[in-house]
């Protein structure tokens, strides 16, 4: 451990030798490494923000949307799904649990007391809680007798009670939607920002009050979620589905969906996904980053040792095995690079922080322990690696040679 | 002590062979005081790096203190560098960037002492040469007597058999060139075995032995029955 220590030791004395010619050596692998940082740091903030919005909705839910191409919006005839594709799911499908048709009510002012916005306003049953795993803090949520008895209430989401100023608790206030009066029964919990964008803008009422409100003529956005009971059964739920929904839509074999049954947190795997892509272009850049910064270590310290060839002499005379000088060469160019890497790391910190603060909305920068570590880890690795050759250089130099060089 | 048998040493030089030393035998015993003289390419350097294992032989044996060192590794001629011999340079050859105190301390690192041991042992060594309030001055705060007198320190800090110095008044002036013999020559009186490289006759003349070489051979070999002060 000694011999370690002295090493060391020695080999930061010779670096503090040259501090200017040890940073620019090391400018490659600083700046790697504070690239990965900062680029890591952004993307976790990212995909840690995304999947604790997510976190709440369960794996066992599944959900219907409409697939439209762009020869229908071409055309302006867009695919919606129907009440009966609902009537489908729940009614004919064994294995589904709770069905939740959230209908998109189009257009829809909402009014209190002289201030208007226009949240989304979506009907939907009393399951749509149980499905989406979101409830109300204040308040109730709908009910079956709401949905059956066509009550006009509704449940908003808290930025709708910010924006229209209501009271803290907005229950029992009325409020105007399109041109009817809602009685307010209940509040969300609140679900905060995904990307800037405020979970919380919307007003929920009852299902069919939902349908009687969109007319006949229009053809609404639907979506459907449902729940599977049993987690293990999920892929033969949504193959029956599947068969089910084409069946009642009358497609002929052969021809595609024209709809798509997809599991809630088929987002964040796609955000997943994406920052995987990411960090492995990234791993790539870096890697090469490091490759110019190691050979550029390996050149300044081909130079040291030629510089040091009669100190390397005097040592040997003291009686330095080839072990000692292999041992010096190799910690001082690991830890040249490892000195970059740490700068490298706290350049990238900042940076990262930095950028996560000028960006309006954008999650705080977060950083996992390992990635530190595994930059400060590989940063030296890549020292040593290129350390071997001019450290096996100077341990192999002659003695009488290496005193005798001026 | 150091005994030479039949040593021979030959260099490939390009298309040429070339013998520096051809076939010495030489003993020098414990406690001896020897001027090791001779003009430049005589091979007295070659004579001198095989005696502090720095260098090994073509042909022949050099036994030091009972061991033969023909047939040892790299490694071991290091260890053996480390534990027998102490080496003091015409141009001192300190380490640049280390203290006085760290300088004496660097051989000792290689027998894996403890830092505080070596640290003692380093500062006895650099005391006994006079240096005891220079022990934190790097080599280029210090005068070239005390450099050299440093790198005396540093040679005997582990109390080698054979302190080994080559033209070691070489870059000093005739006053300082002076101090380090008379401490060559006290140190001699303490038991320690010292040979000097050097072509100057009034260096030689400090010494109980000269051994003169000339064309890689020992011409002359003689010693003073007593010693001029």
């Amino acid at each position: 451990m000694n011999i370690f220590k002295e090493a060391f030791r020695a080999a930061l004395t010779s670096l503090n030798a040259h501090r200017m010619r040890s940073l620019l050596t090391t400018l490659g692998i600083l700046i790697g490494t504070a690239a990965v940082i900062a680029v890591v740091s952004l993307l976790q903030g990212l995909s840690d923000s995304i999947a604790s919005q997510f976190s709440d909705l369960g794996g066992n839910t599944l959900s219907l949307k409409a697939v439209n191409d762009q020869d229908n919006f071409r055309r302006r005839r867009l695919n919606t799904l129907s009440i009966s594709d609902v009537d489908i799911l729940q009614y004919q499908v064994t294995g589904i649990e709770r069905v939740a048709p959230s209908l998109m009510v189009n257009n829809s002012i909402v009014s209190y007391k002289g201030r208007s916005i226009s949240p989304q306003v979506f009907g939907t049953n009393t399951e749509y809680q149980l499905v989406q795993n979101r409830y109300p803090s204040v308040g109730r949520f709908i009910t079956e007798s709401d949905d059956k008895g066509s009550r006009r209430v509704a449940v908003i989401g808290e930025k709708v009670r910010d924006e229209l100023k209501l009271p803290n608790n907005p229950v029992d206030e009325y409020l105007l939607v399109g041109n009817e009066w809602f009685k307010i029964v209940g509040m969300m919990e609140k679900q905060g920002e995904i990307l800037g964008f405020s979970q919380d803008n919307y007003v929920i009422i009852p299902f069919s009050v939902g349908r009687s409100m969109m007319g006949v003529f229009e053809r609404p956005y639907m979506e459907v979620s449902f729940t599977v009971g049993n987690l293990l059964e999920i892929n033969a739920v949504r193959e029956r589905a599947l068969r089910a929904i084409r069946n009642s839509r009358h497609l002929q074999p052969g021809k595609e969906d024209d709809f798509k049954i997809e599991a809630a947190d088929s987002f964040v795997k796609q955000f997943n996904k994406i920052t995987g892509i990411a960090t492995a272009v990234l791993a790539g850049i870096v890697s090469i980053s490091l490759l110019v910064g190691g050979i550029g270590i390996m050149n300044i310290m081909l130079v040291s040792v030629t510089e040091r060839t009669r100190e390397i002499g005097i040592l040997k005379a003291l009686g330095a095995t080839r072990r000692d000088i292999l041992l010096q060469f190799l910690l001082e160019a690991a830890l040249l690079s490892l000195f970059g890497g740490l700068i490298g790391i706290v350049i990238g910190l900042l940076a990262g922080l930095g950028i996560a603060s000028l960006i309006p909305e954008f999650p705080p920068a977060h950083v996992p322990f390992w990635v530190i570590a595994l930059a400060a880890g590989f940063s030296a690795l890549v020292g040593v690696i290129f350390g071997i050759a001019p450290a096996s250089k100077a341990a192999s130099l002659d003695p009488i040679e290496a005193l005798r060089y001026e | 002590m150091i005994d030479l048998r039949g040593i021979t040493k030959r260099y490939q030089m390009g298309e040429e062979t070339v013998i520096a030393l051809a076939g010495i035998d030489l003993f020098i015993g414990k406690n001896e005081y020897v001027a090791l003289i001779g003009p430049s390419g005589s091979g007295k350097s070659t004579l001198m790096n095989l005696i502090g294992c720095l260098d090994s032989a073509t042909e022949g044996q050099y036994i030091l203190n009972d061991r033969d060192t023909s047939s040892l590794t790299e490694d071991e001629l290091a260890a053996v560098r480390n534990k027998e011999i102490g080496f003091v340079f015409q141009s001192f050859h300190l380490l640049p960037r280390q203290s006085a105190l760290q300088n004496v301390m660097q051989p000792l690192m290689y027998r894996r002492m403890p830092d505080a041991e070596r640290r003692r042992l380093a500062k006895e060594s650099l005391a006994n040469v006079g240096l005891s309030d220079r022990l934190g001055h790097l080599p280029n705060q210090l005068s070239g007597g005390q450099r050299q007198r440093v790198a005396v320190a540093r040679a005997l800090v582990g109390h080698p058999s054979i302190l080994l110095a080559d033209e070691p008044t070489g870059n000093l002036d005739s006053r300082t060139s002076s101090e380090i013999m008379a401490l060559f020559d006290a140190l001699h009186s303490n038991g320690q075995t010292v040979v000097v490289v050097t072509h100057e006759p009034d260096i030689a003349a400090h010494c109980q032995r000269t051994i003169r070489v000339f064309d890689g051979c020992v011409t002359e070999d003689f010693k003073k029955l007593s010693r001029v002060t």
